[in-house]
């Protein structure tokens, strides 16, 4: 075997505080198989973590789940993270946080707020989310984010029930005070891929909706800051998934695994180290699971030779498995792919069946 | 759209906002400015201007300050460089005016 690539310093830590969630979105990309509450890091535990994270370069923390408001001592965590020094995002759902929690948040030195909604349009909103009146929860979370001076990111996931009305829910976002906006096509890993064949749009409302943000890009230039998740199943390219494997981003669940990337534990055979037996730093240095597809050794052609090895590093490590059957093979969305074609017919397979909610 | 829409007055007083900080950090090599799921590593021009937007002084005070402190370089030359940054910050959230 090769020596082991030289680890760089990672830049952000995904903290899953707790897989538990009000909603049952059905493009969550939490795992089927769910953290139990009962094994979840307690908050001591989670300070170690960041200081940790802060020691190794890391220097913001997405507060993320399920639902962080979940979590009765989620003052006390985001606090710990401020207190090593990181800039603390809170990722939330909105429903579980109340305005005095977020008003505690703030003081505890919170740096930003993303609120996701499902639609413009409230019922198809409460609908995806499986939640009655969580839509108006939202907003109304929204507002108080705003009211306390706190920056907002809305962030949209899309998918067919959705994808027609992109430039309303930027709207939506603008009304509420947002000074950034995500448009995050859903991406099938998780819940998502099980419910594929009920979110997958064609091809030509995704064309669309992607030259719908450019123009609207432009109109709000200035206004709101649009960030936007391209939807890979009609790409010819791959993504540089999660900037590279083990390159710049952490991923530490419930009961404190540590992956590469959220998804990662549905690749058989990778060896995950937790945080209540090793140092993050032990862990994003030595530990197989971050070793494995680390740099460009472990690959195969086309990637072997291409010469955008170092761009897209191969795309993602858990679409070639979960298309290909092997976690070393080119990420299939990628023309290069010999699997490409497969994905072109998966993208085709569209069916309006009730949603299986997420659990 | 690299050209900032925003006007930039001399009498503006630029400052970060809430949720976005400027911090050194060792491991990352010297400083970063953290932004909402942003980060950004600004050059040593963009440094010498981000750390005057204090929300203490204006732009031209800025200004002013800077051609003191280069005295080789043009005050126009400068002021662009003043108006454009700050300009795009702000357009990008990353500065009030």
């Amino acid at each position: 075997m090769l020596a082991p690539v030289n680890a760089p310093n990672p830049l952000g830590l995904l903290a899953e505080l707790t897989h538990r969630c009000p909603l049952g979105c059905p493009y969550c990309s939490n795992p089927l198989e769910l953290d139990k509450r009962d094994g979840e890091l307690d908050a001591a535990n989670w300070a170690r973590v960041f200081r940790e994270a802060a020691a190794l370069g890391v220097l913001q923390v997405h507060l993320s789940g399920g639902e962080p408001g979940a979590r009765r001592d989620l003052v006390e965590i985001t606090k710990a993270a401020r207190d090593a020094g990181l800039y603390s995002n809170l990722i939330t759902s909105a429903v579980g946080i109340t305005p005095a929690t977020l008003a505690k948040l703030s003081e505890a030195g919170l740096d930003h707020v993303q609120i996701s909604i499902q639609d413009s349009e409230q019922e198809s909103a409460d609908h995806i989310a499986g939640y009655k009146g969580a839509s108006a929860r939202k907003r109304a979370l929204a507002v108080e984010v705003v009211k306390l001076r706190l920056p907002l990111t809305i962030n949209m996931v899309v998918h067919r029930a959705n994808i027609a009305r992109v430039s309303d829910m930027v709207d939506l976002a603008l009304s509420l005070g947002a000074g950034r906006v995500e448009i995050a096509h859903v991406q099938y890993y998780g819940w998502a891929l099980k419910n594929r064949a009920a979110l997958m749009p064609t091809r030509e409302q995704v064309e669309t909706a992607v030259a719908e943000v450019e123009a609207l890009r432009e109109r709000h230039h200035g206004r709101i800051v649009i960030d936007a998740v391209v939807p890979d199943y009609y790409a010819r390219f791959p993504k540089p998934c999660v900037g590279g494997w083990g390159r710049r981003s952490i991923n530490v669940t419930p009961a404190g695994r540590v992956l590469p990337c959220h998804a990662a534990e549905v690749i058989p055979g990778l060896e995950f180290w937790n945080v209540r037996e090793h140092s993050l730093q032990d862990i994003w240095q030595n530990s197989p699971a971050f070793q494995a597809f680390r740099g460009t050794d472990w690959m195969q052609e086309p990637c072997r030779a291409c010469p955008q090895r170092e761009k897209d590093f191969g795309g993602c490590r858990c679409q070639a498995f979960l298309i290909t059957g092997d976690a070393r093979a080119a990420d299939p969305v990628c023309h290069l792919s010999p699997h490409h074609a497969r994905i072109q017919e998966l993208a085709n397979v569209r069916v309006d069946e009730p949603y299986a909610y997420r659990g | 759209m690299d050209q900032p829409v925003r006007n930039v007055p001399g009498t503006a007083h630029p400052r970060l906002p809430r949720g976005v900080r400027l911090v050194h950090n060792e491991a990352q090599g010297g400083w970063v400015l953290l932004a909402p799921e942003r980060v950004f590593k600004p050059d040593a021009i963009a440094m010498e201007i981000l750390k005057r937007c204090t929300g203490l002084v204006n732009v031209d005070t800025i200004v002013d300050d800077l051609a003191k402190a280069f005295p080789g370089a043009p005050r126009e030359r400068i002021h662009d460089d003043v108006v454009k940054l700050i300009g795009g910050l702000a357009d990008k959230k990353l500065l009030e005016l």
